[in-house]
């Protein structure tokens, strides 16, 4: 491959493309532009988290602060919270998940509309943090799939922003075959 | 007769592109801004096409597409055929309700004479209150379809707000409607070409109760007790996922646009500028442009003053909308019915004594 870096190559890594992938738009010389739906739906998407916040415990508190005004979640595209799963992406487990919760949570998770991620906030929804007793689930990937674990007690905005950034480089790198991820694995909880 | 369609033809498009394709999608970037500056975050700006941010305006587009990418859910033992049919039955009203709103007064432009509204209905503004009526099918049938507690729940609280408020909103029209002695929004239009003519001025008690009733019938904060979050998960809706949620959301903000060129038309002079009549406009601009030349630049400042107005009100009822907590259900059910609806009353009584006395 000659190594002449043409404008082409460079959107197309700004888009999330390949750069070995940009054969054709290097013969018609950059006056067109190229890209996958597959790339183009996933930088929609990962601007456009709508969240679902799960709080169960003190996390609660570092998460309000980082949705607040000093480290504002919505630079991101990852503001607005709803709270009916069907039009939630992101489900943020903020805080302890004991075990009368954990059907609670399943269940959210299961009612969530596909394209869904999860992001595990805080050292407890990790694993299970330092309650290591007989009442709390140790780590909520033991229930549904996480795509982000932030650990920390709790975490500081900047780890979650981190977390956010990163799971949008995730979500950039996904395929379409990817989808549907379907139920929860985990039937009793 | 071609002439006539392609007049018609070329208004619709207009209005068309102007409601769905800019207002629909900017003001859910408006709002989202306008929270930010409120809460003095900074507010979406991440979302970049070949390294451009555009202040954030791509955040829409991303909404838009993530939205339409995502899984269109129906719940179990739902009526399948209602539920999708809910969120159209609430966006066309919102839509075509503009229809008969006049964004500019009466042009002679090549000889033709050019009426700058779809519809000249002479029974206007009933028209409006009758769609408004329509928009509530919507909401409740979306809440009834959806087969779920709280969706039930806000549909029903919905038909509630919604009818009652209809009674009290109407009523504080009924003033204006005498004052100026017509249904014709275009009659309305025109008769407010003299700066202390106009609705706000005549009418200053009609305008707070239409402008409160008109937020109210919209279901934006505060009276947003049908889909109120820390009480019914997310109310009519909850049971919507991908673009029949969002046609919810674009019906809301259409409505928005609608009360607010309601408002400049009943209340804001339509499209005049104070202080200055139709005819100074086309002398001024006849003086280096010719007639027609002068029509037409009249038809464009009067045009971009109706939408200045209109972007106005819509500020106007976004900073409500981040100002005010919600209010309880029976709090806003006792203000229709034993504030607004008695204030209505009287205003009408006063406005009728004053019209038959002068």
């Amino acid at each position: 491959m000659g190594l002449k870096l043409s404008r082409w190559t460079v959107t197309r890594n700004l888009m999330g493309g390949k750069a070995e992938d940009a054969g054709p738009e290097r013969l018609l010389d950059g006056s067109v532009i190229l890209t996958r739906l597959e790339a183009a739906v996933n930088w929609a998407r990962k601007y456009s988290f709508f969240l679902y916040p799960f709080v169960t415990a003190c996390c609660g508190m570092e998460f309000m602060s980082v949705a607040g005004p000093r480290y504002d979640l919505d630079r991101f595209g990852a503001a607005l919270p709803r709270f009916s799963p069907r039009q939630a992406d992101l489900l943020m487990v903020v805080g302890t998940i004991s075990h009368k919760q954990a059907p609670i949570l399943v269940k959210v998770y299961n009612q969530m509309a596909e394209p869904k991620w999860v992001f595990a906030f805080g050292v407890c929804a990790v694993s299970g943090g330092f309650y290591d007793n007989y009442s709390v689930v140790q780590g909520i990937d033991t229930l549904i799939p996480v795509d982000i674990y932030v650990p920390g007690c709790p975490p500081r905005p900047e780890m979650v922003l981190d977390g956010l950034l990163l799971l949008q480089q995730k979500v950039k790198q996904e395929r379409w075959t990817d989808w549907p991820r379907g139920e929860a694995p985990v039937s009793r909880c | 007769m071609l002439a006539d369609l392609i007049e018609s033809l070329a208004k619709i498009v207009f209005i068309f592109t102007v409601n769905v394709g800019v207002f629909a999608p900017i003001l859910g970037w408006v709002e989202r801004k306008q929270s930010a500056v409120m809460q003095d975050r900074i507010g979406a700006n991440r979302a970049d096409i070949l390294g451009f941010t555009a202040i954030g305006l791509f955040h829409s587009l991303a909404d838009a597409v993530k939205l339409l990418t995502k899984e269109d859910f129906v719940p179990a033992n739902a009526n399948k055929f209602f539920h999708t049919l809910a969120p159209f039955i609430a966006l066309v009203p919102a839509i075509s309700a503009f229809a008969i709103i006049p964004f500019g007064g009466r042009y002679e432009l090549f000889g033709r004479e050019i009426n700058l509204v779809i519809a000249d209905l002479d029974v206007g503004i009933l028209y409006v209150f009758a769609l408004a009526g329509l928009a509530t099918y919507g909401t409740v049938l979306a809440g009834w379809s959806s087969r779920s507690n709280w969706s039930l729940l806000g549909g029903l609280r919905a038909s509630a707000q919604m009818l009652s408020y209809e009674v009290a909103m109407g009523l504080s029209i009924i003033g204006i409607i005498i004052v100026y002695g017509s249904l014709r929004l275009t009659d309305i239009g025109a008769a407010q070409e003299n700066f202390f003519r106009w609705g706000i001025f005549l009418q200053p008690v009609g305008f707070i109760i239409y402008m409160t009733c008109a937020i109210a019938e919209n279901k934006r904060i505060p009276f947003d007790i049908p889909e109120a979050e820390s009480e019914l998960v997310a109310g009519y809706f909850t049971e919507y996922s991908g673009m029949k949620f969002v046609m919810f959301w674009m019906a809301e903000f259409l409505e928005m646009v609608t009360i607010s060129a309601i408002v400049t038309t009943l209340f804001f002079g339509a499209w005049h500028i104070p202080f200055v009549t139709d005819a100074m406009l086309l002398s001024w601009f006849s003086g280096f442009a010719g007639p027609n030349g002068a029509a037409a630049l009249a038809m464009a400042v009067n045009i971009a003053v109706f939408f200045a107005k209109v972007s106005f009100f819509i500020w106007l009822q976004m900073t409500i909308r981040w100002t005010l907590p919600r209010f309880r259900y029976d709090q806003v059910m006792r203000m229709c019915w034993k504030m607004l609806l008695p204030l209505s009353l009287i205003n009408l009584s006063i406005t009728g004594l004053v019209v038959l006395l002068l």
